[in-house]
Parts: C-alpha cells; sequence; structure tokens
C-alpha cells in the first residue's frame, strides 16, 4: 500500500494552497494513500512505447482571429463579485 | 382540466399549441409543486419564479396572437447549478461561490433561451460536480423521489431527481464520469453524455476540462434528442467543441446494426431485458469482452483529480466568490479562503491531484493513467470493428442509502462502468430498464456508440422505449 507521510501531505497542501494543521494531517495523509492505492493497479500494466492521450477530440491549434470584440456587460457588473475593488480594479491584499 | 403531469417536451408542446394549457399554467403547476414537495426531496437551491412566469406569459402572448411556437418554446426546465445564469446566483454547490451571481449564461443556456424555454429552477449536486450521490452538497442533501431514503445518485442528483418528481420536463446536467447517467439511473429517468465537444461547455463551471460533458435528463430518448439538437454545435467560445453535424433521428436505419453485449453482465436485469427487446427487433447481436473496468477506474480517478488540482486554482477569493478578510497577505489570503470555503472532497481531489502532478510522481500516476486513456480508447475502437453499439448496466447496483458509502473510494468506484466512456469521450445514454425487485428502485441500461454517433445511440434509445415500459415507471414514484 502507498503510504503517504505526514510531511509530504502538509508539503502538498502548501503547493495547493489548502491550510494543513499538524492535528488534521495523518488523517488526510491516509485518505489520500488510501485513494493512491486504490489506483495502483494501473502500475501492473505495461506501457512501454504507449503514448499518452491529453484529449480526445483530436483537435490541435484551434485559431480564432485577434479581434476586439464588445462586450455586452457593463464594467461594474463584471466587477461586482470582487470582494475587493477600488478605483475600477480588483485589489488584492500586500504580496509580501 | 387537463393533466399535467409527467408530461413530455411534445406532449406539453401539443397542449401549448392547441391552447390547452397556457404556459402561464404550465410553469405554475411546476413551480407550485416545487413549493409543496421539494422538502421532502432538496432538489432545488433557486427557483427563478418571477422570470419564469414574465417569459411564461410571453409565450402565451405570442400563441394568443395566432403564431405558431417552437418545439422547446414555452417547455419550463431545471438547470445543474454548474450552469452560469445571467444574474442568478451559480453556486456548482460549493461555498466558496455562496456569493457568485453570474454576469453572462453558459451557451447551452442561451441557446435554450433562444429556442424559448424556461428555466424555472437551478438544482442540487454534489459540490464540483465531486460526487456520487449529491451528498456533497454544501447545502443540502437530495433525496431519491422513488425512496427517500436512498440517494439520487450524482453528481448530477438534484437533475435527475427534479426530473423524477416533476420538478420541470427536462434538465441540463454536466457528466465527467457518469454524473449524469448515474443519477439517471438511480431515479428512472433518461441520461444523455454527448460524445466529448458536441456542446460547448462556455459558462459551465470546470471540473475536468478533458472529460466534461453536458447533456440533458430527461424522461425519454426523444425528449433527449429535442433538447441536444438545440444544444449542440461549434462554439467560438470553447475550442474544444468539434463541428459535427448530426442526422436527424427519424432518418438513422437501425436494420441489421450489431450490438454488443458485455459479458460478465448477462444475469444483470437490464441486460436480460435488453436481450429480451434485442431478440424481437431487427438486431443481431455480439458478444464482448470490456476494456478493463477496474484499470479504466484508476486511470480516471488520476486524471481527474489531476485536472481538478488545476482548475480549481483559480478559487483565490480575488475575482469572485468568498474570501477570507482576515488574511495579512496575498499568500495567506489564498489559503484561507480555500481552506475555509471549499468542501472536504473537493479538497481530497485537490490534494490527490497536485501529489500525482508533483515532481517526482508525475509519470508514476498522471504520464501512465495517460497511457492507460490511450489503451481503453484502442479497446473502444477494436470493439467498434465488431459491434455498432455497447450494451452494459449503467451501475452495477440500484441506489443506495443515504450515508452508506461514507468511505470516498467506495463511492468512486459507483462509476465503473460509466467512466470509460469519458476516457474515450464517446456518447452513451442510460435509460430505465428495470426495478430491482428487493428495494423497488429502477435499474439503468447504459448504451455506448461510437463518437460523434450520438444520434445512432439515441435511436437504438427511443427503440427501446417504443417496445417497453420502464421509462413510465418514474410516474409511480413516491412523491
Amino acid at each position: 500500500m502507498k503510504k503517504i507521510t505526514k510531511e509530504e501531505i502538509i508539503r502538498v497542501a502548501e503547493l495547493a494552497r489548502i491550510d494543513m494543521p499538524e492535528t488534521e494531517a495523518v488523517a488526510t495523509a491516509d485518505e489520500v494513500s488510501s485513494i493512491l492505492s486504490f489506483v495502483d493497479i494501473l502500475q501492473s500494466v505495461d506501457t512501454e512505447g504507449v503514448k499518452p492521450t491529453s484529449q480526445v477530440t483530436a483537435l490541435s491549434d484551434v485559431w480564432r482571429e485577434d479581434l476586439v470584440v464588445s462586450c455586452d456587460v457593463p464594467q461594474a457588473e463584471l466587477l461586482a463579485n470582487a470582494p475587493m475593488l477600488e478605483a475600477g480594479y480588483v485589489k488584492v491584499k500586500k504580496v509580501l | 382540466m387537463v393533466s399535467l403531469e409527467y408530461l413530455t417536451i411534445e406532449s406539453a408542446h401539443e397542449l401549448l399549441s392547441s391552447k390547452k394549457v397556457s404556459c402561464v399554467e404550465l410553469t405554475s403547476y411546476y413551480l407550485t409543486r416545487i413549493k409543496n414537495l421539494d422538502s421532502k426531496i432538496g432538489a432545488v437551491l433557486t427557483v427563478l419564479e418571477e422570470s419564469a412566469l414574465h417569459l411564461a406569459q410571453e409565450v402565451d402572448e405570442k400563441i394568443a396572437s395566432g403564431q405558431t411556437i417552437g418545439m422547446l418554446e414555452g417547455i419550463p426546465y431545471t438547470a445543474k447549478d454548474m450552469f452560469l445564469t445571467r444574474g442568478v446566483r451559480t453556486t456548482a454547490a460549493s461555498k466558496i461561490l455562496d456569493n457568485f451571481i453570474a454576469p453572462y449564461s453558459a451557451t447551452a443556456i442561451e441557446k435554450l433561451n433562444k429556442a424559448g424555454s424556461i428555466l424555472i429552477a437551478k438544482v442540487n449536486q454534489d459540490e464540483f460536480a465531486h460526487g456520487g450521490s449529491t451528498e456533497n452538497s454544501a447545502y443540502q442533501i437530495t433525496k431519491n423521489p422513488f425512496n427517500t431514503e436512498y440517494v439520487p445518485g450524482g453528481s448530477s442528483g438534484g437533475s435527475a431527481a427534479a426530473v423524477a418528481a416533476d420538478f420541470g420536463i427536462f434538465s441540463l446536467g454536466t457528466d465527467t464520469g457518469g454524473s449524469i447517467r448515474q443519477p439517471a439511473a438511480y431515479c428512472g429517468v433518461t441520461g444523455l453524455k454527448p460524445s466529448y465537444g458536441l456542446v460547448s461547455r462556455y459558462g459551465v463551471v470546470s471540473m475536468a476540462s478533458s472529460f466534461d460533458c453536458i447533456g440533458p435528463i430527461t424522461r425519454t430518448a426523444s425528449d433527449s434528442t429535442i433538447v441536444l439538437e438545440a444544444i449542440y454545435g461549434r462554439d467560438k467560445m470553447d475550442s474544444t467543441t468539434i463541428d459535427v453535424e448530426l442526422p436527424p433521428s427519424d432518418s438513422v436505419k437501425l436494420e441489421g446494426l450489431n450490438v454488443g453485449l458485455a459479458s460478465g453482465f448477462t444475469d444483470h436485469p437490464s441486460i436480460t431485458e435488453a436481450k429480451e427487446f434485442l431478440q424481437k427487433s431487427k438486431y443481431t447481436t455480439v458478444d464482448i469482452e470490456l476494456p478493463n473496468s477496474e484499470m479504466a477506474l484508476a486511470a480516471y480517478y488520476v486524471l481527474v483529480p489531476s485536472e481538478i488540482s488545476s482548475n480549481l486554482e483559480r478559487y483565490d477569493g480575488v475575482r469572485y466568490g468568498m474570501y477570507s478578510a482576515t488574511a495579512k497577505d496575498l499568500k495567506q489570503s489564498y489559503t484561507m479562503t480555500r481552506s475555509e470555503f471549499l468542501g472536504p472532497e473537493v479538497k481530497r481531489r485537490i490534494l490527490t491531484g497536485t501529489y500525482a502532478l508533483s515532481a517526482g510522481y508525475y509519470d508514476a500516476y498522471y504520464k501512465k493513467a495517460m497511457q492507460i486513456r490511450t489503451l481503453v480508447s484502442q479497446q473502444f475502437d477494436a470493439l467498434f470493428q465488431t459491434c455498432d453499439f455497447i450494451l452494459t448496466p449503467t451501475t452495477e447496483q440500484p441506489a443506495f442509502k443515504l450515508g452508506a458509502k461514507s468511505d470516498p473510494v467506495e463511492m468512486y468506484k459507483t462509476d465503473i462502468l460509466t467512466v470509460s466512456a469519458n476516457l474515450a469521450g464517446l456518447p452513451a445514454i442510460s435509460i430505465p430498464a428495470g426495478i430491482d425487485s428487493q428495494t423497488g428502485l429502477p435499474i439503468g441500461l447504459q448504451i455506448i456508440g461510437r463518437l460523434g454517433e450520438d444520434a445512432k445511440v439515441l435511436a437504438l434509445a427511443q427503440d427501446f422505449q417504443a417496445q417497453t415500459d420502464w421509462h413510465n415507471k418514474v410516474k409511480e414514484c413516491l412523491i
């Protein structure tokens, strides 16, 4: 069985920007471990030389004209969902 | 007074056109049912009473002035809360979108608006479509209208339950690994996952972009055809849409088509029923071996969490959605927002996906699963050399009891017969094909077809429903 350590789950949670208190880390690591054990069966298949599939439509490089198009939604409505605004801009907390 | 119970699109259209029922009466019938009965089912998140009645009145005025109306005009429907609807709250059943008012509508919703259909409610689902029972909604649990101790399935459980409970004539759902077909099977209704890329996903909350499909949940395959014909087609706003012209379903010739019956399910009631239908009809059958379902499911549960971890990065509390006000800086604001407002299954999938994509594990998980995806597609290609359709049960078992699958992996396993079609992008439909003798719950039959041959799949499903009565059992459900 694939076993993820407490340290690994804390590192992955940090990458995903999800808080992982020490008290929950072991239980969460166990849950993710059981999912990874469930998919471990994949390792038993020989895939040497098999091309990976990332999409199924066979479409590639779908181009469109680079045009300015009008938007029928007013700016105020588009920005209305942002929690913090200033002078028509989306505002964020300080970066550093 | 004409009975309005369990109308199909065609029968409702006939009632409206012949002025036997007004559109306001029809729309009010569903709004009243939702008001009186949804406390038992929990299917509905937002009711659009005012706009629905306003649109209904416009349809009535058009009919009164002697104009003819289109097939979908004045037809009340519901949509899973994954669909953006301009000016209306759209949550994906997540607390992180609790306050989100969509500034535009999904292409599918726009197309139905143009056809004159009337959106009456946004319905429940598993949060971000992560689940198979609609128990993972951050708002409420939806129950199966056949027996409220059981789940309706998921993730489009609100849609399937709403169609089964007669809260609207049809519903729009989304299907990443079975989320239209599995709840349709559990609720005794018809659910279509179209070919990947056939229906635009513009304005639909993303889950796993190389899998997500949107489609109708209806009472009949004939209604599914009507809805699909209205919503499919190339969309410049979704570059993954394919340029396919569907032939009219009545032009599809079914004589002599070969139906593949998956081995291992010969005793399943859905297959027994299908065999009886096939023997009486013009089809030939062949026994086939499905691509390894356990392998397909494992590949799915690597690829989908990986795509989820990437797609759900956007919920950071900056441009829209809930945010945590007390954070000191931007990084802490991301972390606090996501931790506070995303649900446990969503976090589990994000963590699993992040792990699978992280340095050192990419080849063992993500790349390996993409290679298995190739093998599954190749196996389907080979099978479709010998047959035109593949029949399987939609699910191994009928609906399970509320709370019965608290272990995530046990929940994942309910998708085992549906995910393969998503890995290969194939069209697949679930139609009612029996009632379980022990529980009295519906049983679904799945028909899978070749990529782009959605019309053929629908034609076979229509033929099955012309000769059987299982799709009408929903009229006897408890509610």
